[in-house]
C-alpha cells in the first residue's frame, strides 16, 4: 500500500468514524461557507437588482440635438439606440414640444410616446387613465386647475404657426391668427401629477401632435431609461456619440451619480460584512480545531512515540482540516445560494443570478480558510512531549 | 554483545533526582526485567531509553550511539527505527481498526503492508478481530493489537511498560508466552512491571528505588522454565487464549446486559 493511501485512510477514518466530533467543526465551516458564498452572490447581483429599482427614479440618459441641428430625427434616435443593449433598454420616451394655445392663451403641449413616457417616468401620478387612442390628452394638474377641466371633459387646442403668431403679435393679430389657425378637440383621460414643471404641460401623442401642426417635425428629446451602471451609461454615450453625429447623448447626472453613490455604498457594507464573517468563520473553526487537538494530546503523543516527524503530524491534521474544508465548502456554497435566493426574494423581490464560478470560488476559500484557521493548534500540536502524554499527565 | 549501555545516569526535575546516578548493560536478545515501587524511577528509565526523554547527566548508549546527546530529531528516528513500544494503557488509536493501528507503526516506518500486519495480528491469535475497533475489542486483545504494532517493524528492542498491569492471568499468561516467543526469535526485551510473576520469567530482574539500582537477580533457572514452557506452549496458550476470549466474550455480554 502506499503511503498516500494509508494518509487518506487514516483522515477519512478520522472524519468518518468520529462523526459527532467532527460534525462541529464542519458545521462551522459550513455556515461560514454558506454566508460567504450567499454574500458574494448577493454583492455581484446588488448592482442588477439596484438597477432595475433605481429605474424607478426616471430617465438616466437623454438625447438632445447636436450642434446646430433643430431637432433629433426619428431615423437618427434609431440609430443610436442601436448601439444600446437592448435588454438594457427599459423604455424610450421621444419627445416634441409645441406652443398650442387653449381658450386663447398659450400653453406648452408635449408630444410622445405613452409607453414609453410610462416606463422611463414610473414615478408619474396619474389621476384617471393615460391616454389610449387619437384625441385624447393628458393634463398637468396646474394646467387643469388654471383651466377647471377634469377627467372626461372636452377642450379645444389650436396652434399657430410660428411665423404666423409673430406677425400676429405685433400687426393685424385676430386676421392672421384665425386665417392660419388650427384647432382640435381633446378628450381629458387623467391629470397629471408629477411634482414637477411638467404640470404645467399638456400632454399629446405624436400623432395627434402631427394632425394638429400638419407638420412632421422631429424630435426634440429623446428620454432613455438604461439599467447599467455609471461606467456602462458613459461608454453607451460615447459610442452613441461617435457613431450618430445629429445626436448628443447626455447623462441625467442626478440618477447616475446618485444610483453609483448608493451601489457603492450598498457594495461596501456587503463586503464588510463578508469580510466579518469569514473573520469570524476563521475564529471559530481555529476554536474548534483547538479543541480537537487538545482532546488528541494524546493520539499525538502515540503517534510521535511510534516515529512520527512534526511534518507527518502537521500533514494529517492540516489534511483532516483541509478535507473538512472542502466538504463544508461544496456545502456551504450550495446552501450559498439559497440563502442569496431567500435574501433577494425578501429584499429586491426578484431571483437571484446563479453565479457557478462562486462554486471553485467558495471551496478553495473553505480549504483556505480552514488550513489557515488549523496552522496554530496544529503548531501547538508538534509540541506535544510522548513521554508526558503516555503517563496521563 | 552490549545492545544498550547506562553509564551512571541521572534525571533531575528541580530538587528531584528521577533517576540516580544509574548505570546499567543489556546484551543482544536479552530479557531484562524492571521492577520498583511507584516513584522509584521505572518510568524515567524507561522512556530514557524509548529515546522519549533524555537524561540530565550520564551516558546512554543504544547500539553504540549516545541517544543522551542527540536532537529531537534524531531520537524520533532512532525510536522509529530500532524500538518497539508496548503500554499499560495499551493506546490505540480508538477510530483505526486493529490492522489499521499496526498498520499506523509501519506508516512512520517505511511503507504500510496490509498483508503483513494481518500475518502480525494472526501471530497474536487476532487475525480474526481485524477489522474490529478497540472499542469492540477486549483489555486482552488491546494488548495483543499493541504486541503486534511493536513488533511489525522488527525493532531491535521491546520495551513494555507495565504490559500486563491492566489484564486479567489468561491475558497475562498470553502475552508472557508472546514474549518468550519474540525472546527466542532474539529480540532483546526490557519489561517495567510491578508483578513478581512477569519478573520471574526474565532472564535477569533489576530492581530500582528511589531513583537507584538498588538490586540485580539473575534467573538461574531461565533456560529450564523457557524450554518447559516452550513445550507445553501450543496445548497450554489455546487453552488460554480459549479461556481468554472466553472471558472477554462474557464480559461484553455482561456489559451488554447492563
Amino acid at each position: 500500500m502506499k503511503k498516500q493511501n494509508m494518509f487518506f485512510r487514516m483522515i477519512t477514518a478520522s472524519l468518518l468514524r468520529r462523526r459527532s466530533r467532527m460534525l462541529v467543526a464542519l458545521l462551522a465551516i459550513m455556515v461560514g461557507a454558506t454566508i460567504l458564498s450567499g454574500l458574494v452572490t448577493i454583492y455581484y447581483d446588488v448592482p442588477r437588482q439596484m438597477g432595475e429599482q433605481f429605474r424607478n427614479y426616471g430617465a438616466n440618459m437623454i438625447f438632445l440635438p447636436a450642434g446646430d441641428n433643430d431637432g433629433i430625427s426619428s431615423s437618427d434616435s434609431d440609430r443610436a439606440l442601436a448601439d444600446i443593449d437592448k435588454n438594457n433598454i427599459v423604455g424610450v420616451a421621444p419627445y416634441r414640444y409645441e406652443t398650442v394655445l387653449i381658450n386663447e392663451r398659450p400653453v406648452i403641449a408635449a408630444a410622445t410616446d405613452f409607453s414609453g413616457a410610462k416606463a422611463t417616468s414610473p414615478y408619474w401620478y396619474v389621476t384617471g387613465a393615460w391616454p389610449s387612442e387619437s384625441g385624447q390628452v393628458l393634463v398637468g394638474e396646474d394646467i387643469a386647475e388654471l383651466y377647471g377641466v377634469a377627467q372626461g371633459d372636452e377642450m379645444t387646442v389650436s396652434f399657430v404657426p410660428a411665423n404666423t403668431s409673430e406677425v400676429s403679435a405685433e400687426k393685424n393679430a385676430d386676421e392672421n391668427t384665425k386665417e392660419n389657425e388650427k384647432s382640435m378637440k381633446f378628450t381629458v383621460t387623467g391629470i397629471l401629477d408629477t411634482g414637477g414643471s411638467d404640470e404645467n404641460y399638456i400632454f399629446i401623442s405624436l400623432q395627434d401632435m402631427q394632425a394638429l401642426t400638419g407638420e412632421s417635425a422631429a424630435y426634440d428629446m429623446v428620454e432613455l431609461s438604461i439599467s447599467a451602471t455609471q461606467d456602462k451609461l458613459e461608454s453607451y454615450a460615447d459610442k452613441i456619440g461617435k457613431d450618430v453625429s445629429a445626436v448628443s447623448p447626455r447623462l441625467v447626472k442626478r440618477v447616475t451619480q446618485s444610483e453609483t453613490t448608493v451601489l457603492s455604498k450598498l457594495q461596501s457594507l456587503v463586503l464588510i460584512v463578508t469580510v466579518v464573517v469569514l473573520l469570524l468563520t476563521m475564529i471559530c473553526v481555529a476554536t474548534t480545531m483547538t479543541a480537537v487537538v487538545t482532546e488528541r494530546r494524546k493520539e499525538i503523543g502515540l503517534r510521535k512515540a511510534l516515529g512520527a516527524s512534526n511534518k507527518s503530524i502537521t500533514g494529517e491534521f492540516m489534511g483532516e482540516g483541509m478535507m473538512l474544508g472542502g466538504i463544508g465548502g461544496i456545502l456551504g456554497s450550495v446552501l450559498g445560494y439559497f440563502f442569496a435566493e431567500l435574501v433577494s426574494m425578501n429584499v429586491f423581490n426578484s431571483s437571484i443570478t446563479f453565479q457557478p464560478l462562486l462554486i471553485p470560488v467558495t471551496l478553495v476559500v473553505s480549504v483556505a480558510v480552514t488550513a489557515a484557521a488549523c496552522l496554530l493548534p496544529v503548531r501547538s500540536a508538534t509540541d506535544v512531549d510522548p513521554a508526558l502524554v503516555l503517563k496521563g499527565e | 554483545m552490549s545492545l544498550l549501555e547506562l553509564k551512571n545516569v541521572s534525571k533531575i526535575y528541580g530538587n528531584l533526582k528521577a533517576l540516580d546516578n544509574v548505570s546499567l548493560n543489556v546484551d543482544t536478545g536479552e530479557w531484562v526485567a524492571i521492577m520498583g515501587p511507584s516513584g522509584s524511577g521505572k518510568s524515567t528509565m524507561m522512556n530514557i531509553i524509548g529515546c522519549m526523554d533524555k537524561s540530565s547527566l550520564g551516558e546512554v548508549l543504544l547500539d553504540d550511539v549516545d541517544i543522551s546527546k542527540i536532537s529531537s530529531k534524531k531520537l524520533t528516528e532512532i525510536r522509529r527505527d530500532k524500538i518497539g513500544l508496548i503500554f499499560q494503557q495499551f493506546h490505540l488509536v480508538n477510530y483505526l481498526t486493529a490492522v489499521e493501528n499496526v498498520m499506523l507503526a509501519q506508516y512512520y516506518h517505511s511503507m504500510p503492508d496490509e498483508k503483513e500486519a494481518m500475518e502480525a495480528l494472526e501471530r497474536v491469535g487476532l487475525a480474526d478481530r481485524a477489522k474490529h475497533l478497540p472499542s469492540q475489542l477486549s483489555g486482552g486483545e488491546q494488548q495483543r493489537v499493541c504486541i503486534a504494532r511493536a513488533l511489525i517493524n522488527h525493532p531491535e528492542i521491546i520495551l513494555a511498560d507495565e504490559p500486563t498491569g491492566n489484564l486479567d492471568e489468561a491475558n497475562e499468561n498470553i502475552v508472557i508466552d508472546l514474549f518468550r516467543q519474540l525472546h527466542n526469535e532474539g529480540t532483546t526485551l526490557i519489561v517495567v512491571t510491578h508483578d513478581p510473576e512477569v519478573a520471574e520469567v526474565a532472564q535477569r530482574t533489576i530492581v530500582l528505588d528511589h531513583g537507584k539500582l538498588v538490586k540485580e537477580v539473575i534467573n538461574e533457572n531461565f533456560n529450564q522454565q523457557n524450554q518447559a514452557s516452550e513445550k507445553s506452549a501450543k496445548t497450554v496458550k489455546t487453552d488460554e487464549e480459549k479461556s481468554a476470549d472466553k472471558k472477554s466474550e462474557s464480559g461484553k455480554k455482561t456489559k451488554k446486559k447492563k
